[in-house]
């Protein structure tokens, strides 16, 4: 063999075990769950193979699972409109800070590495019956017995916010660290207010970050089962859970992967939009 | 808006982060029998209580066999394709990139079904190979996204160098590419580690009956009501997974220090 093919050959080999595992792991995966969908459940023994409706129908006329996706959107939507209050001034705060900006950074990288079920679960500690919050109430005579707090929608959504805000901060940080800041000073010297050439100058340049920060908080956040199991009540199910339902309780994998399938159109659909218009550099950008 | 005012509101929001983070640590000192406010005073009664769990302990034992053998074949694998990646001209490059990093972009939870359904459908159901292959999956974008970025930053002169003097492709590789790499291996491998041990949204879907791992082993101590051994149970994740990374950092600082590089 001349050594210009095996040059040529050589990537391959280096690459056909991770993509090798990527197809046979995830892709065909995929696309087997889209042939299951079709399939219906047996009563009895496995599940009978064909092409049925039934499942996909069901996903998209009940109207139960109408308003679970609904309201999965709506909740993920909300979170993200607070990570993106909490975490803009924080991600401009840091950029602009003088001498510990990494050690800023550090410490808000630090959640990445802490567990996200202990970091849910920790806010039974702050706002349970007998957390630290109803604890500090009562001894101080505000009130009498402790408040239930926990457990509803609100609950859910604080749970997702503290577990999503680092992905928002640090992306809009990455943005906003590539602003020149003469930029700024230049607008200012040419008559523009502080608060006008940030809106004006730094804000526009930074929503590549805050979009792509934003669609992380989303993606993540709508595909969720565990907080709305941790810190919700039984009438707070995300879509995340009615997979979960289906796959694991009711053992109905046909509508399981249907619904799984749902789930994986809607958020495409989603990062197809944010891809056409602002392209996916921006994300590995913040990733890396 | 004032530079004060931004300042105090970041300090909000960084105690929004870890309040309730320092309360788990705090209340996992607690002497008070029921684990919740008020502290009563310090105590390791509930590490011991954890020590003689031995639920709890098999946990631990799953957790770290799998988390080892899923950095050892995540690493192996990223390394492998990011020099591929990095080193050589391949065709269609955005493309193969795009697969690689898909298991990350594709919500976890439809990954999850995806892959129980398939493998079981293969003969494979709900084992310890089917949640290492889940682990494996999902950690192999985080270590090739580190291990590409550590690699570009090498030199290719280095390894030229090697070769116009007679080594060896593979020789290169060894004496001086992978001793370059070390630090993104390391990196990689931990981040890979740390993040299966971390995960539940997958795990709980692919852990076969009566066969825990330390976050479904919490959730379901959760079930039951929060005790203060979950507190215990959690600080001890934190130190792993925080103390973990940062004494890697220390080694990898002190050894390029003995090393003069």
């Amino acid at each position: 063999m001349s050594v210009e093919a095996r040059e040529r050959r050589q990537p391959w080999i280096l690459l056909s075990p991770a993509l090798g595992a990527v197809a046979l792991l995830l892709l065909v995966p995929l696309i087997f769950i889209v042939v299951y969908s079709f399939w219906l459940r047996a009563a009895v023994g496995p599940d009978t193979p064909g092409f049925h409706l039934d499942n996909w129908q069901r996903a998209l006329t009940d109207p139960f699972y109408r308003y679970i996706l609904l309201n999965t959107l709506k909740i993920a939507a909300i979170t993200t409109v607070f990570c993106a209050l909490l975490g803009y001034p924080a991600a401009y705060f840091i950029t602009r800070s003088r001498g510990n900006k990494l050690i800023l950074l550090l410490l808000l990288m630090l959640p990445f590495w802490i567990s996200y079920i202990i970091r849910t679960m920790s806010w039974i500690n702050i706002l349970g019956s007998s957390g630290a919050v109803n604890t500090l109430l009562l001894s101080m005579g505000v009130i009498s017995d402790p408040i239930r707090m926990l457990y509803n929608e609100a609950t859910v959504i604080l749970g997702l916010v503290h577990f999503l805000l680092p992905f928002m901060v640090l992306n809009i940080y990455v943005s906003l660290d590539g602003i020149d800041t003469n930029l700024e000073d230049a607008a200012t010297s040419l008559g523009a207010t502080r608060w006008q050439a940030f809106l004006q100058v730094t804000l526009p340049l930074s929503l590549p970050g805050l979009a792509a920060g934003g669609l992380l908080c989303f993606v993540l956040g709508a595909g969720t089962y565990i907080t709305p199991l941790i810190l919700g009540g039984p009438r707070d199910a995300m879509f995340a859970n009615l997979v979960f339902e289906a796959i694991i309780t009711q053992l109905n994998w046909p509508m399981g992967s249907a619904l799984s399938l749902l789930l994986l159109l809607v958020l495409g659909a989603l990062v197809a939009i944010y891809n056409r218009f602002l392209g996916m550099s921006q994300l590995t950008k913040g990733l890396g | 808006m004032g530079w004060a005012a931004i300042r105090a509101y970041t300090i909000l929001v960084y105690l929004f982060m870890f309040l309730p983070v320092v309360v788990v640590v705090l209340l996992s000192f607690n002497q008070n029998q029921f684990g919740s406010f008020p502290m009563t005073g310090f105590s390791l009664r509930w590490f011991e209580a954890l020590w003689n769990n031995d639920a709890v302990m098999r946990a631990f034992r799953t957790s770290i066999v799998l988390g080892l053998l899923t950095a050892l074949i995540s690493t192996t694998l990223g390394v492998l394709a990011s020099l591929a990646l990095v080193r050589y001209a391949v065709p269609g490059k955005n493309l193969i990139t795009t697969v690689l990093i898909a298991p990350i972009l594709v919500p976890e939870v439809v990954l999850a079904v995806a892959l129980l359904l398939f493998l079981n459908w293969l003969g494979i159901g709900k084992s310890f190979a089917l949640l290492l292959a889940g682990h494996v999956i999902f950690t192999l974008p985080f270590v090739i996204l580190v291990v590409q970025a550590r690699l570009v930053s090498i030199r290719r002169d280095v390894e030229e160098a090697a070769l116009s003097l007679g080594a060896s492709p593979v020789q290169t590789f060894f004496s001086i590419t992978l001793p370059l790499l070390m630090p993104a291996v390391a990196a990689g491998g931990l981040f890979a580690f740390t993040i299966s041990f971390d995960d539940i949204t997958g795990t709980l879907f692919w852990k076969p009956g009566g066969v825990e791992t330390v976050p479904t082993q919490i959730f379901s101590m959760l079930r039951n009501s929060i005790s203060p051994e979950i507190n215990a149970l959690g600080t001890v994740m934190i130190l792993m997974t925080v103390g973990l990374p940062l004494l890697g950092a220390a080694l990898a600082r002190w050894l390029s220090v003995k090393r003069g590089v």
